[in-house]
């Protein structure tokens, strides 16, 4: 995969796809899509798509999970075998199991769950459309659908990716920049908090390059939190009109 | 003060993160909206209610589950039959237990009766929460006049977070539902509604009224707007005639 790198940003900072440097793909949310699941949520970054589900709080499927002092979080992460390029086995990969976990872990600082004690709530995450920081649009549309459910969080948790790419910092970065990138970091954040709840990083940064990384993907994120007030508070507003 | 009573208080939509407030309030919805150093957050997707005079704040939900409290009057459905006592559904995240002691006022022998003589799975009880912590299940009391088995009538189901619109001001959309078409109404805390009519065509009327009130619990004027549903219903079904109507 490494063999030839391929240009794929531009010296005046135009990238292959015709975005700038710091700028999102075209983003799409929607929350209460599912009539099944106490919330749910669509979200969309460019060719990634994401579909979130949230049901409970309620009783734990085995008695063995329940917690005495508050409720437990169940977070699944999964590809649908369509989502790829080639398809994709639909049993949980290693790396599904992982990401389920960071989510999971991502949202457990901001889920008021000591309010529930010895009941569950459950996330359900499909990737139907796979194309690059599907991770981080995974927590979008978990964070959105767990807001939707009507379950109380300290606040909702936006995310973003940050790549390097041919030496330029990008924001968002898509499937063919990941493929070819020097560096990947997907950030997650509950803004108003100002609270960092995921940061992975794949790759080399230098240190200042990672702070200025972290600049870019606050941006990101703040863009990101804003559309999902939005969202939120678009699904009771059109029943005024 | 009189313009402030014209326009109620003024309520904003907020989201989980939203900044409420800055300053000494009283937040009287604390499961939706709390403090953080000096400023208050919302919890939830909700209306905002925010007193400037009285220092006091409050959000209400527009979505959320039943998490019982001491004192609930559910509507329960039986789920389990057990030796000596019931587990009832009560739309929350625990089963409602309903002991035969309580329910029929004597000590029952397990091995000569049979509790499913008395209430089987699927029939519907109204019952109060007796005791409730977070160390173990709600038990359900029916003891009461208006508590136990139900025989007859019609259920119905809303988001729990909107009952508190259903019964209305110190009850008014209730007793304006019941005047209108009546019909009595048992409303559990947990969103059943038992509804219980004399005439079919006015079951329909509660029922398509309730669900009006869950769409629009959140739009200001919503008594005037049912108390006009309800008599254009009535009108459409020829339940009234035009005498009424120019009233």
């Amino acid at each position: 995969m490494r063999g030839e790198k391929p240009k794929l940003v531009s010296e005046d900072g135009v990238r292959h796809d015709g975005r700038r440097l710091d700028e999102l793909r075209p983003t799409r949310m929607e929350v209460g899509i599912l009539s099944n699941a106490s919330g749910s949520a669509y979200v969309e970054f460019g060719k990634t798509r994401v579909i979130a589900a949230v049901y409970g709080p309620r009783e734990p499927p085995q008695r063995y999970m329940v917690l005495p002092h508050r409720a437990v979080l169940r977070c699944r992460y999964h590809m649908a075998p369509f989502s790829t390029d080639e398809r994709k086995n639909p049993a949980p990969s290693r790396r599904e199991i992982e990401i389920s976990k960071v989510i999971r872990e991502a949202l457990e600082p901001v889920v008021m769950s000591e309010a529930f004690p010895r009941t569950s709530i459950d996330i359900f995450i499909e990737v139907i459309s796979a194309d690059g920081g599907t991770r981080t649009a995974a927590l979008n549309a978990a964070s959105l659908a767990l807001a939707d459910a009507g379950i109380p969080m300290r606040d909702l948790v936006a995310a973003v990716a940050v790549g390097k790419v041919n030496g330029y910092l990008v924001l968002d970065i898509d499937q063919v920049e990941d493929n070819y990138s020097e560096a990947d970091m997907p950030v997650a954040m509950a803004p108003s908090l100002n609270m960092v709840t995921l940061l992975q990083l794949n790759g080399v940064l230098t240190p200042r390059d990672f702070s200025q990384a972290m600049n870019l993907a606050l941006k990101g994120i703040n863009e990101i939190y804003k559309l999902q007030k939005e969202t939120l508070r678009n699904k009771y507003l059109v029943r005024v009109e | 003060m009189s313009a402030q009573a014209e326009q109620k208080v003024e309520r904003v939509l907020v989201a989980p993160g939203d900044k409420l407030a800055e300053g000494d309030y009283r937040i009287l919805t604390p499961t939706t909206a709390y403090k953080v150093g000096n400023s208050y957050y919302s919890l939830v997707v909700g209306l905002l209610e925010l007193n400037t005079q009285e220092k006091s704040l409050k959000v209400i939900p527009l979505k959320g589950s039943y998490y019982p409290r001491v004192g609930d009057v559910v509507v329960g459905i039986v789920s389990d039959v057990g030796l000596t006592s019931w587990e009832l559904d009560i739309r929350a995240p625990f089963p409602g237990v309903l002991y035969a002691v309580d329910y029929l006022g004597r000590a029952i022998n397990p091995s000569k009766e049979n509790l499913k003589d008395f209430l089987d799975v699927g029939d519907v009880v109204v019952g109060k929460i007796e005791v409730f912590d977070r160390t173990r299940n709600p038990v359900i009391s029916t003891k009461g006049k208006e508590f136990g088995k139900v025989v007859n009538g019609a259920l119905a189901e809303i988001n729990p977070v909107k009952v508190p619109r259903l019964i209305g001001k110190k009850g008014s959309m209730q007793s304006l539902i019941e005047s209108e078409t009546n019909c009595k109404l048992v409303i559990g805390n947990n969103g059943r509604i038992l509804i219980l009519c004399e005439d079919k065509q006015y079951e329909d009327i509660v029922v398509r009224a309730i669900r009006k009130i869950e769409l629009e619990a959140h739009i200001s004027g919503l008594t005037d707007r049912v108390r006009e549903f309800i008599l254009v219903e009535k009108v459409k079904r020829g339940l009234v005639g035009n005498e009424r109507r120019e009233a």
